[in-house]
């Protein structure tokens, strides 16, 4: 068995993130024993940058109701989410928000000493009426102070921590069955092989294979390369989301919270666009529709700056007050990255991207599926996936802002206390396969081996150029095609990288070699995907289809990475105890 | 632009060095790290952490021109030629700029840093006046990049027994939150020669911590908190 060392346990979390930690949190509570993997320290992953806040109908501000709440979600998806996980995601919404105020979070407060709410995107009363308080905020670092609070509750509950542990690949048997994880300690090189009843990927987005992203240089789709390759499919991958504002030329992100404080966007003209586009939601309608009218505002010339390349972000009518006090973050990287003191002068803005809609295909207990024998969703057996890697899929075509950090703690806990139910302890490890570790001991010998070849970070921006290039806010069968025929090229140079580094000790360009493995698989999914999308529907917007289909595409995709090829599969339109919300046409 | 970076790989070196670059920058490059990443496509055996790129997740803490900082919100313009970089000091070198942070961890385990409250939780949340909640401001954002901590001669001393500013920062943020029921466990924790009082009110710490944080005032907080109850 590859001569590999094996520790076992009763579960493992590939990932740090603020879903790998709300399950390790239970896992951990129930007296599991449970080892959590990371890239980089805990409190050092991505969540740690989000903004803006997480949804829940508290109804702190104004009457709110989870049933608007689903509704607005499933609008936001272009009826592309399935509804039986939304219902699940928005009903439980206040229930974890409570329980993270419970474990310490400090969000700000209103005068009756309840949660503070702010406006967002897409949220509204009564069925798209009129904007609504939704989003629960800790100033403009609410994935920051959420991070912290759970990483300390799982100080508290004594969770194991392998920090700077990359996971490699994937152990599936001969039934199909996962049993672990082969993973590489950074500070030593050590290769190691985890074995594990239950084995969960948590290891968010891949914001990365773009080239303006508001994504973390960690953010390489590790868990999706890793599902790839060990023969799941991916779901829904050619749905990104592009993020209206990110600062010009640095694609640090400017939280749409600004907007939800009254914020507005400028043309060239000064002239408030969004009211032609969305007269009723305006600056805050869906992030897609207004990327989208963003980018036509540049097209059409008037974008701002000599290169007329950019719109602007104007907040200096909300006054220093409101911005030192709600906005301070972005007050700070607004002087850092655009030289702008955003109490005086507007931001400079564009689409970037942000977030994946798509990814592993789970269920609303994190268990991983994929068809088998005609059945769309059969659960491969002791693979779990929450958070961004995932798609279980409440974000269908679009995801609506604050609904990301919301869907971690929703289903990291879930699937936590679903793997608690199972009674791991009192089940036996299955045996592992003779060729348990290989795969990624061939990976680790190949760059090993390889005395000269590709430039890692060369190879790795190609890809990025070619995605930025071919597969952005707008998009047509030929640009498709072309980035298709682009992406398999630079998979051959792939192959052919090296590595000068061959240090055992802490060695971050194998690490980055390594990470591109699954930049390449990320990459690949999404414009294939994209390419056999022949219509426009929530983030994937086709010059060429303008218009969605129902008739021909209200149905979720699967890539597999064997033939790179696609299928498909219903959308869940039946919620778990609620009326449907049948498709409808979607304006703001 | 040049660069005189400190470089040990414990494989291969018998001692640390100091390596010069000369960096070819593009106009796009703004900060320090976009400089380091530069450097490294020319130069992959260079080692240093790095994560969001935006000074939110602690990752790139160094020492720039004899200064703990962040590479990331660290601007190129404001750095004197050759740039010299180190390890943050104090702590034991991993490789290069990378350092072995357990020490530092310990401390801040050692404070319980999380939230007590044994009280059954209400149905919804614990209600928090926005006057309590502004004493957590300055405090709860504290990324744990080790910046401070390792500016602080004390904790080079005594990194074993001296809680550090971070530590202590963090040790502040529990006493000053109204839901929290531990104060005074938090403050027998403290109550040492070592753990609080090996703080001279130097205040490197301050000097140096990139989210503008003051642990020096939650110091001087958790001294007049002790003086109180004992009177
Ligand atoms: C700038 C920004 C602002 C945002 N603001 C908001 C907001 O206001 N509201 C909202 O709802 N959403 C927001 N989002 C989206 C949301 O923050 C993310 O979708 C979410 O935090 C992802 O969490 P996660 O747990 O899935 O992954 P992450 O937090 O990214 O964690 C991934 C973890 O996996 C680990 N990992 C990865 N690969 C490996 C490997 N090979 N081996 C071991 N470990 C590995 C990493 O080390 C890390 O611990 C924002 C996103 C960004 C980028
Ligand atoms: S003020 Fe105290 S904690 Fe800060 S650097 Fe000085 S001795 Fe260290
Ligand atoms: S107090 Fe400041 S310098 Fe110290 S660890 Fe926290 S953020 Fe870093
Ligand atoms: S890379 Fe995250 S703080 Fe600099």
């Amino acid at each position: 068995m590859s001569g590999l060392p094996v520790r076992k346990f009763d579960a493992i979390v590939i990932g740090a993130g603020g879903s790998g930690m709300r399950a390790s949190l239970q896992l951990a509570e129930a007296g599991l024993s449970v080892a959590v993997l990371s890239k980089v320290f805990p409190t050092r992953s991505h969540t740690v940058a989000a903004q803006g806040g997480i949804g829940a109908s508290l109804g702190n501000m104004a009457e709110d109701n989870w049933l608007w709440h689903m509704y607005d979600t499933i609008k936001g998806s272009d009826w592309l989410g399935d509804q039986d996980a939304i219902e699940y995601m928005c009903k439980m919404a206040p229930q974890v928000v409570y329980e993270l105020e419970h474990f310490g979070m400090p969000f700000d407060r209103n005068a009756d000493g309840t949660i503070y709410q702010r406006p967002f995107g897409g949220h509204m009363a009564n069925f798209g009426e009129k904007p609504v308080q939704r989003a629960c905020a800790a100033a403009d670092r609410t994935g920051h102070a959420m991070l912290h609070t759970l990483y300390q509750r799982n100080v508290r509950a004594r969770t194991q921590f392998f920090v700077e542990w990359m996971a490699l690949d994937l152990v599936r048997d001969a039934d199909g069955d996962v049993l672990g994880v082969t993973a590489l300690e950074m500070e030593t090189g050590e290769v190691m092989l985890l074995q594990a009843k239950a084995t969960m990927l948590a290891t968010g987005g891949a914001g990365r294979i773009f080239a303006a992203s508001t994504n973390a240089f960690i953010n390489t789709g590790d868990g999706l390369g890793m599902a790839a390759r060990a023969g799941i499919p991916l779901e829904d991958m050619e749905f990104w989301q592009f993020h209206p504002t990110g600062v010009a030329g640095a694609g640090v992100l400017i939280t749409e919270g600004v907007r939800g404080e009254g914020g507005i966007l400028l043309n060239c003209n000064g002239e408030r666009f969004m009211e032609r586009y969305a007269p009723n939601a305006k600056d805050l309608a869906s992030r897609d529709v207004v990327s989208r009218s963003m980018d036509q505002e540049i097209k059409e010339g008037r974008g701002c700056g000599p290169d007329k390349d950019y719109v602007l972000l104007k907040l200096d009518h909300l006054g220093p007050e409101v911005i030192m006090k709600r906005l301070p973050s972005i007050r700070e990287i607004a002087l850092k990255f655009a030289n702008v003191d955003c109490i005086k002068e507007p931001i400079p803005v564009v689409p970037t991207i942000h977030y994946q809609m798509g990814g592993i295909p789970t269920n609303i207990h994190g268990q991983v599926v994929a068809p088998k024998n005609s059945e769309p969703n059969e659960v491969v057996h002791g693979l779990y996936a929450v958070g961004e890697c995932a798609c279980v899929s409440v974000h269908g075509a679009n995801r609506l802002g604050t609904n990301s950090l919301l869907d971690l703690l929703v289903f990291g806990r879930a699937a936590g206390n679903f793997i608690v139910d199972q009674a791991l302890k009192t089940k036996a490890h299955k045996t592992l396969p003779k060729d348990a570790g290989d795969r990624a001991l061939a990976r680790l010998a190949r760059l090993d081996g390889a005395a000269s070849g590709e430039s890692v970070p060369v190879v790795a921006n190609d890809i990025r150029k070619a995605m930025q290039a071919h597969c952005g806010v707008f998009r047509n069968q030929q640009l498709l095609d072309e980035g298709v025929r682009k992406i398999t090229e630079l998979e051959q140079r792939v192959q052919r990288i090296a590595i000068r580094d061959k240090s055992r000790t802490f060695n971050t360009a194998r690490v980055e070699a390594l990470e591109l493995d699954n930049l390449i698989e990320t990459a690949k999914a999404t414009i294939v995907s994209a390419a056999a999308r022949r219509e426009s529907r929530g983030a994937q917007a086709r010059s060429d289809y303008p218009d969605r289909d129902d008739t021909n595409f209200l149905k979720h995709t699967l890539w597999y990475r064997s033939g790179n090829r696609v299928e498909y599969k219903p959308v869940n339109l039946k919620p778990l105890s609620v009326e449907a919300f049948p498709p409808k046409a979607r304006t703001y | 632009m040049k660069f005189r970076v400190y470089r040990y790989d414990p494989e291969s070196d018998a001692a640390p060095y100091v390596e010069d670059y000369d960096v070819a920058l593009e106009s796009t490059d703004r900060m320090l790290l976009d400089a380091l990443i530069r450097l490294k496509a020319v130069d992959d055996t260079f080692s240093f952490r790095r994560s969001c790129r935006e000074g939110v997740c602690g990752s790139d803490a160094m020492n720039i021109n004899g200064k703990n900082g962040l590479a990331c919100i660290t601007n190129l313009k404001e750095l004197k030629e050759p740039v010299e970089l180190r390890p943050l000091p104090g702590l034991p070198v991993i490789r290069d700029l990378i350092v072995d942070m357990s020490q530092f961890f310990k401390q801040y385990h050692s404070i319980k840093p999380y939230l007590v409250n044994d009280t059954p939780p209400p149905e919804k949340e614990r209600l928090q006046s926005p006057e309590d909640r502004d004493e957590l401001d300055g405090l709860y954002e504290c990324i744990l990049c080790a910046c401070c901590s390792t500016a602080c001669p004390s904790f080079w001393w005594n990194p074993d027994k001296f809680v550090g500013p971070a530590g202590l920062l963090q040790a502040y943020r529990f006493i000053a939150d109204s839901r929290d029921h531990a104060t005074s466990e938090r403050l027998d924790n403290l109550e040492d020669p070592y753990r609080l009082f090996r703080c001279h009110t130097i205040m490197n710490c301050i000097d140096v911590c990139p989210k503008g944080l003051n642990p020096t005032k939650a110091i001087v907080k958790i001294r007049d908190s002790m003086v109180k109850r004992t009177v």
